[in-house]
């Protein structure tokens, strides 16, 4: 069976025909063309597939396409704005957080996520949030400087900020 | 992964109609709450229904309310939420700290309440496969194999845990659920809600293939309550617990008047130990008494060959948490 679903994906509305059995990952890289978003375990393990459904981090490898009919969809092509990149993708590259970067589009969409409901979280904070994101490069070191310096610059920028 | 219909039913009479009337016709029906269990089923070819009644559009079931009698939690509220939710933290404890303390946050977001109560067993033989007693089959595997995780209570002829962290909590803090089928509705206390397989090996509970559970309900909190979850893991995240203990106790100028323990992970159901509940009703909560409930706990454990070590976890388990929590 295939099904019409209308969702909004990094704000652009798309109406896609899926099969019943279509993973909301494989519409995301194939049906759209937005591979930014990868799979690592398929099982739900390991926060690859991250992206944020209605405004939460969600595994996209464990949902089918159905399930977001309706549904605002964030992935990592949505962060950044032209040229500029989010706060949180340019920490990741400042702070050295990430080596082989398969887990990367997993991390900086929940780290977004983290922000957007709170602005300075504390160490431990990060590590329950970013409980279901796992990298095998960087030992997590790097992860969390990483957040922990898009907070600093996002709490500096104030109200005037753009989010970027 | 096989070709399915998807139907969207608006209220919970008609889910289970849709299933009711799949099954009349032969074919192969499942529910799908957040999906993230039955979707791994779906995808390792473990189930292969023809049809999947999706309940994520039935939004009453997604309320957590207060009431005289109690809180009534729809069955589609998401583990997070539980977690979250102010009054369940403080009056339920356990309940939030066992929602808190599933899988993932990306799992919790999406996992609701009912699906955790209702997923399949997560022996490793039965997620690979094995033509065991829970497909079909006519045999338990991890009886003569590899069964380090599996039941030193309560197991025959299948050896599987049940895998829920809310149940246990759900179980401690005297839920009740509610229950649509095809002819009507029915309300079960937690307690009479999950079967042994001894009973029927083919499922972990009481509901018919056309049932739904819709919602829990939780008798008003007590006053001198006091309740906590705790979980032990082989890892810190993603993963179910390899033993775990929900405790409700009520505690009144020191002695302990009412106990509830049940231990997750060690039995087919949420095992509630009723001769540990006695030692300490009528009595203040001492390391001594702690010990002597630690000990009562497992008496009537029977390991397997790899199991073993789950009886000192679970005596230091139910000691450690009693004193932390009277304390
Ligand atoms: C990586 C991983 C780790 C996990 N770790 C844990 C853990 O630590 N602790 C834990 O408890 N669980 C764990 N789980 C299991 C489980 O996926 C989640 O607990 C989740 O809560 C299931 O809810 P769901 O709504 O996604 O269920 P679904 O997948 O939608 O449903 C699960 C089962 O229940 C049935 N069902 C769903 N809703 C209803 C209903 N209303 N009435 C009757 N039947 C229904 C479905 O048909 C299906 O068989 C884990 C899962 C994964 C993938
Ligand atoms: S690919 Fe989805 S969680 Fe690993
Ligand atoms: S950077 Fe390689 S897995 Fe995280």
């Amino acid at each position: 069976m295939t099904y019409t679903i209308r969702l909004n994906v990094n704000g652009k509305e798309h109406t896609v025909e899926v099969p019943s059995r279509r993973l909301l990952i494989d519409c995301l890289r194939y049906d759209l063309g937005l591979t930014g978003t990868k799979e690592g375990c398929s099982v739900g393990v390991c926060g690859a597939c991250t992206v944020l459904m209605d405004g939460k981090p969600i595994s996209s490898c464990l949902a089918l396409a159905l399930f977001a009919d309706g549904k605002e969809i964030v992935t990592v092509e949505g962060l950044a704005r032209e040229d500029r990149l989010d706060r949180v993708q340019q920490a990741f590259i400042d702070y050295g957080g990430f080596q082989c970067g398969i887990c990367t589009p997993g991390m900086v969409v929940t780290a977004k996520a983290l922000l957007d409901e709170n602005p300075d979280p504390s160490v431990d904070e990060i590590k329950e949030w970013m409980m279901g994101n796992l990298c095998r490069c960087t030992g997590y070191y790097k992860v969390i400087e990483s957040i922990q310096g898009a907070a600093r610059r996002k709490r500096q920028a104030g109200d005037s900020d753009e989010g970027l | 992964m096989k070709s399915f219909t998807n139907v969207n039913p608006k209220d919970p009479q008609e889910a289970a109609a849709l299933l009711k009337k799949a099954i009349e016709k032969g074919q192969t029906a499942s529910l799908a709450g957040g999906g993230s269990d039955l979707l791994g089923m779906i995808k390792d070819d473990l189930v292969g229904p023809d049809v999947v009644v999706n309940l994520k559009g039935l939004s009453a079931l997604r309320e957590i309310e207060s009431h005289s009698q109690g809180v009534r939690i729809g069955g589609l509220v998401t583990l997070e939420e539980l977690s979250q939710h102010p009054l369940i933290r403080s009056q339920y404890t356990v309940l939030a700290e066992a929602a808190g303390t599933v899988a993932t946050p990306q799992i919790r977001n999406v996992g609701t309440v009912a699906g955790n109560i209702c997923q399949r067993p997560w022996c490793w033989y039965f997620r690979q496969g094995f033509p065991c007693f829970k497909h079909g089959g006519d045999r338990c595997y991890s009886v003569v194999g590899q069964n380090q995780l599996h039941a030193i209570f309560g197991g025959g002829p299948s050896f599987i845990v049940h895998p829920s962290d809310t149940a246990p909590a759900l179980m401690a803090l005297e839920a009740r659920f509610r229950i649509v089928g095809p002819h009507g509705e029915r309300v079960v206390p937690a307690s009479e809600f999950f079967i042994l397989p001894r009973e029927d090996v083919s499922r972990e509970n009481v509901l018919e293939p056309d049932e739904v559970l819709v919602e829990i309900e939780l008798p008003p909190a007590v006053q001198n309550g006091r309740s906590t979850y705790v979980k032990i893991m082989d890892r810190e995240a993603w993963t179910h617990a390899v033993l775990s203990v929900a405790m409700a106790l009520e505690i009144n100028d020191g002695v302990c008047r009412k106990a509830r323990v049940v231990l997750g992970a060690v039995a087919p159901i949420p095992w509630r130990l009723p001769n540990v509940e006695r030692i300490l009703v009528g009595q203040r909560i001492t390391a001594d008494l702690a010990g002597d409930a630690g000990r009562a706990a497992v008496s009537r454990a029977q390991p397997l060959a790899k199991n073993g070590y789950k009886i000192p976890l679970t005596e230091a388990l139910v000691r450690r948490t009693l004193l932390s929590l009277a304390g």
